[in-house]
């Protein structure tokens, strides 16, 4: 905790009578990919926003690569790169202008030129802003975050408002930052992408950590088990099943069986074993893993997205 | 101090990239122009050089126009808190707007003088230093005064719907469409009351009754001071986040920036000759036949 590059203790933040973030807490370390996952309002932008130095903060205390975004703004935005929400560009401003005008105010700029050409914009070099899809403003943008060779990244929602094929893309572009092992923090409210791309995950709901840890931790810890979806030859006495090994819940649902397992191997091999010496047949079985999306609901009641 | 000068070179390059500003900067003085140059002066070098002082107003103080509409489509956009995230500051972003702009009207001004040379054969100038200085001043000061119109309103409307209510006493009040001689008495003293008034009578006594800058020492210290003022004004009340509304103490700072021409201006009622050398100045225009001074040097 004490050489985390964020930190994040005990924060709030509120606008008029809307309290957006009611004591969020967290740390992220160097080089890791950490996501803030919730629903829209959930208060992640806000805490996101303090932390670049673009909103004051009302109580709590944060810190980025060891400054205070508040009082040191000025040395931090040396050290911090942003794909922001909500943000644009002026439409007549060529691509290649973008990145060399923004490479313009820092000291040390990454070379323009190889930016371009990572982020597959060299086509688009003498674009204007305005004529740019969804996916190449947004690649743009996260090739300006990287033009001052940050410590620290921060994509608010990378990926909101694209089509699945972009987003894919602008994964593949982040999947090779985190090989670089950039240190980044990402707010999302899509589950596949908290679970593709990060290596720690805080569930952000009403402006509260629900749930914090790896996808997996996430998962296995509250109570995220594995559904397991039978259908047998036989008709089976619920209780039997219920009793197998590493079986939480088993009932019977429109003449499939639903098994919730925390060890799905040991309790497919038990299942099989089971219906072998009953002299019953296994018709289908299909399996679900747990996401974050179960944790979700098991820890707000809700929906991610209603 | 680079992020400066990295930002004016965008903000000039956008700027030419936009039709408005090419209407309003080009289209509009030129437009003026040739209507005094061509009707009312009928086209006579003399009373040419009489208008050329109000048009070359009219090219100085539109800046002000393009220039909040350009802050508040930043704002309203979400393109200054993008630029809020890299270490440019508030005062990097409203100094490069008022360099560029003053860049950018110095091809219109050029081009106002050359084409009284070439097109109507104006010879003489009057004093190219004091026109220099009092382009420069009312420039940045007028800019500013944009700057502090983006300030205080949250949309573009509300800039619009300001930008109308300012620039309308502006140039039919100041002289620099109508004569201040030509004004009713009770719109002459209401005219002393405005930055405009200053910048009008003042190009017109350097271009037209060729007075040096020494003479011009009210009008050069009282637009200077005010830029002053509204930049300072404008830095404090900048905002980069578009929900972030206009805090209600900003309102009264605005009026507050007021308070210096108020006070020239009842100085000037009281004590002045603005008014009286705008007479004369007309006067001498329309009988120049009878008392036919050479027209180069009315004194």
């Amino acid at each position: 905790m004490a050489n985390s590059i964020l930190q994040v203790e005990n924060l709030f933040k509120r606008y008029g009578n809307v309290e957006a973030v009611r004591g969020v807490s967290f740390s992220v370390e160097e080089g890791e990919v950490f996501g803030l996952l919730g629903p829209n309002g959930a208060g992640k932008t806000s805490t996101v926003e303090i932390l670049e130095g673009l909103r004051d903060l009302d109580s709590g205390r944060v810190s980025v690569c060891g400054l205070d975004p508040q009082r040191d703004s000025q040395a931090l935005k040396h050290e911090i790169g942003a794909a922001l929400q909500s943000t644009s560009l002026p439409d007549k401003l060529r691509v290649m202008e973008a990145l060399r005008l923004f490479a313009g105010f820092y000291k040390k700029p990454r070379n323009p030129e190889e930016l371009l050409k990572r982020f597959g914009l060299e086509e688009k070099r003498n674009t204007f802003y305005s004529q740019l899809s969804g996916g190449q403003k947004q690649r743009l943008a996260l090739a300006m975050a990287l033009v001052n060779d940050p410590k620290v990244l921060f994509f608010d929602e990378p990926t909101a408002g694209l089509d699945p094929q972009v987003r894919r893309e602008i994964y593949d572009i982040i999947e090779e930052l985190k090989r670089e092992k950039k240190t980044i923090l990402i707010t999302t409210h899509y589950i596949e992408e908290a679970e593709r791309l990060c290596d720690r995950v805080a569930i952000v709901d009403h402006g509260k950590v629900v749930a914090l840890g790896t996808p997996r931790e996430l998962k296995t810890r509250s109570g995220g088990t594995t559904r397991i979806e039978v259908r047998l030859a036989k008709p089976e006495a619920d209780g039997a099943l219920k009793n197998l090994d590493g079986v939480a819940d088993a009932r019977e649902v429109d003449g499939a069986y639903v098994i919730h397992s925390n060890r799905p191997p040991q309790t497919i091999v038990a299942i099989v074993k089971h219906l072998e010496a009953e002299g019953n047949e296994l018709v289908s079985l299909e399996i679900f893993s747990p996401s974050l999306e179960d944790v979700f609901i098991e820890m707000t009641g809700r929906r991610l997205r209603d | 101090m680079r992020n400066f000068a990295t930002l004016t070179r965008m903000r000039i390059q956008l700027t030419l990239r936009n039709k408005m500003f090419v209407f309003f900067s080009l289209v509009m003085p030129f437009a003026f122009f040739f209507l005094y140059a061509g009707i009312f002066a009928k086209g006579q070098p003399q009373v040419v050089r009489f208008f050329l002082g109000p048009v070359l107003s009219l090219t100085v103080m539109g800046s002000f126009w393009g220039l909040s509409a350009a802050l508040v489509m930043f704002r309203e956009q979400g393109i200054l808190r993008r630029f809020h995230v890299t270490p440019v500051t508030a005062s990097d972003m409203l100094a490069s707007s008022i360099v560029a702009n003053y860049v950018l009207i110095f091809p219109t001004v050029l081009l106002l003088f050359f084409l009284s040379r070439v097109i109507f054969h104006v010879t003489h100038f009057g004093d190219l230093l004091s026109s220099f200085i009092l382009i420069s001043v009312g420039a940045i000061s007028f800019s500013s005064m944009g700057l502090v119109v983006a300030s205080v309103t949250n949309t573009m409307q509300e800039t619009q719907v300001i930008n109308q209510l300012v620039w309308l006493p502006l140039i039919f009040l100041s002289g620099a469409t109508f004569p201040l001689a030509f004004l009713p008495r009770i719109a002459q003293k209401f005219s002393l009351f405005m930055p405009a008034t200053y910048l009008v009578q003042g190009l017109q006594r350097a271009i037209y009754d060729s007075v040096p800058i020494w003479q011009l020492g009210v009008q050069v210290a009282s637009l200077a001071f005010w830029a002053v003022l509204t930049f300072f004004l404008s830095a404090q009340l900048f905002r980069w986040e578009p929900e972030v509304k206009v805090p209600r103490k900003a309102k009264l700072l605005v009026v507050a920036t007021a308070i210096p021409f108020l006070l020239l201006g009842l100085w000037e009622n009281k004590y002045g000759n603005i008014p009286a050398q705008a007479q004369s100045a007309y006067d001498s225009l329309n009988a120049p036949a009878k008392s036919a001074p050479p027209p180069d040097s009315p004194k």
